[in-house]
């Protein structure tokens, strides 16, 4: 969850800094020609770090571009998990060991009257998880990413919809990748820098 | 198929699935984004100034009378023996009523795909906050030591030396409201996240500042929205019992107990359909005054307040069936504690409490069986004004007349709400409509990027084209506004 990459560190010291090639961005018009020129790039041309940047989610850029099902679910229901032990803890442990008091004849400890602070537990454990699971899955906050220096980022939470390579590809070269992404229907596509 | 004509109500059954008015203003990508983000970034209105100071000054009251009432003693609110719970929990349950219809809308709504939450949902989960927050007050005052209110968490400390009482529905209830407030916060943050990055692309200096810290560098990234859309569902899968299980909990607080009038089963469904009853009030009383306020006719159209007055429809029905129900039961049991507190809340001293709430509850949505009334604007926003009446009165009532007449005649009583009362509710709404104001001003109220999807996937909708067509022929009909 780095708040800044280092190459942003280094810029915000240093503004001289030698700059390094990031990556590739391209800009679609709609979401029919991302999905298609995604669907390109990954299964006929064989890129694999690909991303897109769009102003809501577009559904089926997943598989075109070939990101995985998340695995936030696995992460919130242990979370969650945790929330229900912890509620039964904290009730059997400051009800029926730590200071037992019999109220109104009613056990120290059951199951019955423990089920509502179990189920609040439970459940805002996993809303904490689902957040900043969410939140570090994504590695965000992060203020500064590369693509920001594209000229039209602005449109990715606008209207556009831009199509990303990153230099880490194996079949990245910048030069043909800005082509083919243009051949692909971009209506602009510049090589950023880092 | 395509000989088939449409008649007036299938095209009704198909409208609600138009959820923007396409007819009256552009709703491309670009027109939805400028349109919501503009409200905030226009220099402010003086009308906003007005409604704002007025808030403002009325939220200082409240807090007026809080400190006086810190200062001096719960006595001055007039909470006496035998009506020890009054206005401070009446208010307690009207507010946290009204938030659970932000919920409903934000979660239940999107767990059932109804598209057309999305023009409303983010105004109505800053509602469910503010009335949360409003609500939290109460309790809290109540206990009278203020400063001593952490002891209502299980919070180590070397003042008392003991734990809570787990086995009491009051401190359910803390952690139910808590958990509550918590949720709703993280829910309405998350779905705020991209549309805080649209205001960052679009601002410049300090405020491109302060909204990208808020966005927390969100860029739309397709990985982003994978974990996102996910995160999204989980939060309202988890919401949706998290919400019914809010009211249930409070209306534990009663049913636990062993009052005649409180100590019944049907509490918790009843609760639940009273809150989502008078949220939605609260839902349309707000939205019908800032849709026009804002000019944001074509995004909250008259099919979104047709729908909400549909489901008052239903609920206000259902709370009246449940009012049949306990007369009945009081009836049926053979309880004659019972059946005279029953008979005591309709024709005692309190029977215009009880005759409100009738009237404002079970009659008032009653009109919206008619079409013509509700798609009616005016007419909507006045009936959304008396079930909130009705909503609070249906607290009065429970607490009060159950409490004021109890086993022993020796010990009843009347309750008299005295003047920190009567202010502190009103300063209440006041602290309501300052942060309401406040969010309209400095945060998008309508949820752009879910508005988009939902224009992108009314794009593939895939409805034949003889159907597209008539829909768009008879838009007017459809959305007919009667004003």
């Amino acid at each position: 969850m780095a708040l800044l990459e280092v190459q942003g560190l280094k810029q915000m010291f240093d503004p001289n800094a030698p700059k390094q090639l990031w990556g590739v961005v391209a800009e679609f018009e709609d979401e029919e020609a991302l999905l298609k020129a995604g669907r390109s790039m990954h299964h006929e041309h064989g890129y694999t770090k690909l991303d897109a940047l769009t102003p809501f989610p577009v559904h089926g850029i997943e598989a075109a571009i070939g990101i995985p099902r998340s695995i936030l679910g696995y992460i919130v229901i242990c979370i969650g998990l945790t929330g229900t032990m912890s509620a039964i803890l904290l009730q059997w442990w400051t009800g029926a060991v730590d200071y037992p008091l019999v109220i109104a004849g009613k056990p120290l400890f059951a199951f019955e009257f423990a089920m509502p602070i179990i189920f609040e537990l439970s459940v805002l454990f996993s809303a904490f998880a689902c957040v900043f699971g969410m939140l570090g899955l994504n590695g965000l906050p992060k203020l500064y990413h590369p693509t920001m220096h594209f000229t039209k980022f602005g449109r990715s939470t606008d209207d556009g919809f831009l199509l990303v390579v990153e230099r880490h590809d194996p079949k990245f070269s910048a030069i043909e990748t800005r082509q083919l992404l243009m051949n692909l229907g971009a209506s602009s596509a510049e090589i950023v820098e880092d | 198929m395509e000989n088939l004509t449409l008649t007036r109500s299938d095209l009704d059954a198909i409208s609600p699935r138009l959820v923007l008015d396409k007819g009256t203003r552009p709703t491309g990508y670009k027109d939805v984004t400028e349109d919501v983000v503009s409200i905030i970034e226009v220099k402010t209105p003086a009308s906003w100034w007005i409604a704002f100071v007025v808030s403002f000054l009325v939220m200082c009251m409240l807090f007026g009378m809080l400190t006086y009432q810190v200062v001096t003693g719960v006595g001055v609110w007039g909470n006496n023996s035998p009506v020890g719970w009054a206005w401070d929990i009446t208010n307690f349950v009207f507010w946290i009523g009204i938030g659970h219809a932000g919920t409903l809308i934000s979660a239940i709504l999107f767990l059932f795909r109804q598209k057309w939450r999305t023009s409303i949902n983010r105004a109505a989960e800053a509602m469910t906050l503010f009335a949360v927050a409003c609500a939290g007050i109460y309790p809290v005052f109540h206990v009278g030591r203020v400063w001593r209110a952490y002891w209502l968490f299980p919070i180590p400390n070397t003042d008392i030396v003991m734990w809570q009482n787990f086995r009491s529905p009051l401190l359910w209830d803390v952690f139910a409201i808590s958990t509550y407030g918590t949720v709703s916060a993280l829910f309405w943050y998350v779905g705020l996240i991209p549309d805080l990055a649209t205001v960052r692309d679009r601002a410049t200096g300090i405020r491109a500042k302060i909204y990208g810290f808020l966005s927390l560098g969100w860029r739309g990234s397709a990985v982003h929205w994978n974990n996102y859309e996910m995160a999204y569902m989980l939060l309202a899968g988890l919401s949706t019992p998290l919400v019914l299980s809010v009211h249930t909990i409070v209306s534990f607080d009663f049913a636990v107990s062993v009052l005649p009038g409180w100590h019944t089963t049907i509490f918790p469904p009843y609760f639940v359909a009273g809150a989502v009853f008078s949220g939605f009030a609260m839902v349309m009383t707000l939205l019908v005054v800032f849709r026009k306020w804002f000019h944001l006719e074509h995004l909250i159209t008259i099919k979104h307040l047709e729908n909400m007055n549909k489901i008052m429809l239903v609920t206000g029905t259902v709370v009246g069936y449940a009012y049949g129900t306990e007369f009945f039961i009081a009836w049926y049991s053979g309880n004659p504690y019972e059946l005279f507190t029953f008979k005591n809340r309709a024709f005692g001293p309190y029977w215009w409490a009880y005759w409100s709430m009738i009237s404002c509850n079970v009659l008032s949505p009653q009109f919206f069986w008619s079409k013509t009334l509700r798609t009616n604007i005016p007419f909507m926003f006045v009936i959304s004004i008396f079930i909130n009446i009705g909503m609070w009165f249906e607290r009065f009532v429970i607490i009060v007349t159950s409490l004021h007449r109890d086993f022993l005649p020796s010990s009843w009583g009347y309750f008299r709400p005295t003047f920190v009362d009567i202010l502190t509710f009103v300063g209440t709404f006041g602290l309501f409509m300052t942060l309401f104001l406040l969010f309209v001003r400095f945060v998008p109220m309508i949820a752009i990027s879910e508005i988009k999807g939902v224009i992108s996937g009314d794009k593939h909708r895939n409805l034949p084209q003889h159907v597209e067509s008539e829909l768009s022929a008879k838009r007017d009909e459809i959305m007919k506004v009667v004003v």
